[in-house]
């Protein structure tokens, strides 16, 4: 019988330049990688010239490592590290599917 | 006011870049570049036969100097063309600025003709890349492109500029400042003391040098340390040459082709100083049993590496030259004479054994050491992939930093000529050896018409098996001696297709092998066409995924 899933949930908050390809930069890391991202939320900030991405992503082992490559990208600027669950992505989850089902848009 | 289309700017920055040298091959979408290329008074340009040439002779220049080389190609497939020598510049950390064409920015992705999206397909391979959207842009990229390419942990950097980028006129006032390395962070002192502390109180350490002692040109810094602490030093296959081989603590290489008894005597250290080295497998071995015993100081200038493939006890971020320098100044001497004896037995043990063939053939290991007596130290060494790169790397004498030019990471077939032309163009005054095998020449020969037009200094010493001699080798040793598709039973006659290329030849064996000297003082390219018995194998070594204690020495198979 496999062990139950008790991996916990990270949220990293990166400070990105804003251009295109930017996002490729990013996920692509933790494709190449092997690090597989959960929810993915970016918004534009300073006027469009940077944006924040926060990334929900099981803890692991490799985390540290993976948060230490995320640093080296030029165009990210800072990396948060959210050391409890955030509850940005529960909130979400919770408006958009409600109890579970997907609201219907009326 | 400044006036210029993108094109021209570009070029403009480059020679601010202090460029001297472009290797390229013109297309559709980058002739707006050339046309501006072509009025240029600093720079002039090598016309290769194949991008991944242009972008291995880039690598030339970049790896013999330290300095960043430049590299064209148009869109579609001369961009893609570029990704193999871009990918082997990411592996072995290597400074490079590739530039690209890409079709009318209107254009962008409709699938137009020579449209491949190189942004999207470089990111896994370049340190950072750019599509400029504008020639203004141009003004901001270009420097960073350098700066990026050479600061803290160097490597290749693609900026693909759209064709009406490089027709768009600009009007602007400032030029910007030229991109250059950036300052790098002092070591965390604290972490230095500790790591001094650990060093003195190890019974059994070694300085483990990895290429990152050639870029930061750090070997006397680390010779210093060794000589004032009693301790041996290693080096990994990319760190040749960084501490000169004759040094009584320089054990040599470790790692899958290293010495046994170096690979055995590192099994017994209590403390590894691992300086600018990433572990890689083809060094360690099975890293779960790599030197189990011991502590682990790690310096990087890049962070990431430390605690990647293994747990650092103390972590140095830094300039590994700033970091070993300190550690002079903190370690007063200390003797280990124990240890040191144990170290200085094992190098004169470290007699590499080879598998004997018959003596009507020329055995690869006495041929190179002959060639470094013949060429001298101020020779660069260049090499592509195979039995023969782990020969030179075995039996060369490497004295000189950035003087061992080769392909470590990627391993890439095809990366000796081209490369030794790179080297040959930014180093007019040295020689250059290029040591290549069969199955890697045939990768980048084109290159052989570069080389004939630019009459530069190069022998070319082309060591024939008629195999891919390392796949042949594994198959034997741990296929059931299934040799399939490791042996070319097509002949070439080299000579003749050198000759066919302009290049001078000859063939050596053992009837002419005294005219090998004289033949390698003529100026001028040179092919020497060596033919090898195809049993010869590279001995000892490691099979994959074996620990580092587990080497194979070669007698058993000798005649396999």
């Amino acid at each position: 019988m496999p062990a139950p899933d008790t991996r916990r949930e990270t949220v990293l908050e990166l400070r990105v330049n804003n251009h295109p390809g930017v996002m490729s930069h990013v996920v692509g890391l933790f494709a190449r990688r092997r690090y597989n991202v959960e929810a993915i939320l970016c918004l534009p900030v300073d006027d469009g010239a940077q944006s924040d991405i926060w990334l929900l992503v099981n803890e692991s082992d490799r985390l540290s490592q993976i948060i230490s490559q995320v640093e080296k990208l030029a165009d990210v600027r800072t990396v948060v590290r959210h050391a409890e669950d955030s509850c940005l992505f529960a909130d979400l989850r919770q408006q958009m599917y409600g109890g579970g089902e997907l609201k219907e848009s009326a | 006011m400044h006036h210029m289309n993108g094109a021209e700017l570009t070029i403009a920055l480059l020679e601010r870049q202090g460029i001297t040298t472009i290797s390229g091959i013109p297309g559709g979408t980058n002739l707006p570049l050339y046309t501006a290329l072509s009025h240029s008074q600093h720079i002039r340009h090598v016309l290769a036969r194949h991008e991944q040439g242009a972008g291995f002779i880039a690598q030339g220049m970049a790896r013999s100097t330290g300095q960043a080389a430049v590299c064209f190609a148009t869109s579609g497939p001369g961009a893609t063309n570029l990704l193999t020598a871009i990918a082997d510049a990411k592996l072995d950390s290597t400074p490079i600025v590739c530039i690209t064409g890409q079709v009318h920015s209107d254009m962008i992705g409709t699938d137009a003709f020579q449209e491949v999206d190189i942004y999207g397909m470089s990111i896994p391979i370049t340190k950072h890349n750019f599509q400029v959207r504008s020639a203004a842009e141009l003004l901001e990229v270009i420097p960073q492109a350098f700066e990026l390419a050479l600061s803290g942990r160097p490597g290749p950097v693609l900026v693909d500029i759209p064709k009406d980028v490089q027709t768009e006129i600009l009007e602007f006032a400032d030029w910007p400042v030229p991109g250059q390395a950036a300052a790098i962070a002092p070591c965390n002192a604290r972490a230095l003391e500790n790591a001094a502390r650990m060093i003195a109180a190890a019974q059994r350490p070694i300085l483990y040098l990895g290429g990152g002692v050639v870029s930061a040109d750090a070997g006397a810094t680390a010779c210093t340390l060794a000589e004032n602490n009693d301790i041996p030093m290693v080096t990994t296959m990319m760190a040749l040459g960084a501490i000169r081989c004759d040094h009584p603590l320089n054990l040599g290489m470790f790692g899958m082709h290293g010495s046994k008894k170096t690979n055995l005597l590192m099994q017994e250290a209590d403390l590894l100083i691992v300086a600018g080295a990433r572990f890689d497998d083809r060094a360690t071995g099975k890293i779960g049993e790599f030197c189990p015993q011991a502590n682990v100081i790690h310096i990087d200038i890049d962070a990431s590496e430390i605690h990647k493939l293994r747990s650092a006890h103390i972590g140095v971020h830094g300039d590994v030259g700033e970091a070993l320098t300190q550690l002079n100044t903190l370690l007063p001497q200390h003797s280990r004479p124990e240890w040191i004896g144990q170290a200085k037995q094992a190098r004169r043990d470290t007699s590499t054994v080879v598998a004997l063939t018959g003596k009507d053939q020329i055995r690869p290991f006495e041929l190179i050491r002959d060639i470094a007596e013949h060429v001298g130290e101020q020779a660069f060494i260049a090499t592509d992939v195979g039995q023969h790169q782990m020969w030179t790397a075995q039996h060369y004498p490497f004295c000189r930093n950035r003087h061992w030019l080769t392909s470590g990471g990627l391993g890439t077939m095809g990366f000796g000529l081209p490369t030794a032309i790179g080297a040959a163009l930014a180093n007019p005054e040295n020689p250059v050896v290029c040591f290549s095998g069969d199955g890697s020449f045939l990768m980048n020969i084109q290159e052989l018409a570069t080389l004939a037009q630019e009459q530069l200094n190069v022998k070319i010493i082309l060591l024939d098996n008629q195999a891919l001699g390392l796949v042949r080798q594994q198959q034997s040793l741990f296929y059931d001696n299934r040799l399939f598709a490791s042996e070319f039973a097509q002949a070439i006659d080299f000579v003749a297709i050198a000759q066919g290329f302009g290049i001078k030849a000859m063939r050596l064996t053992t009837t002419n092998a005294d005219t090998l000297a004289e033949t390698l003082q003529q100026p001028g390219p040179c092919l020497i066409h060596v033919p090898i018995d195809r049993r010869e194998m590279v001995f000892p070594m490691v099979p994959p995924g074996a620990a580092n204690t587990t080497m194979l020495e070669g007698e058993c198979h000798a005649c396999a």
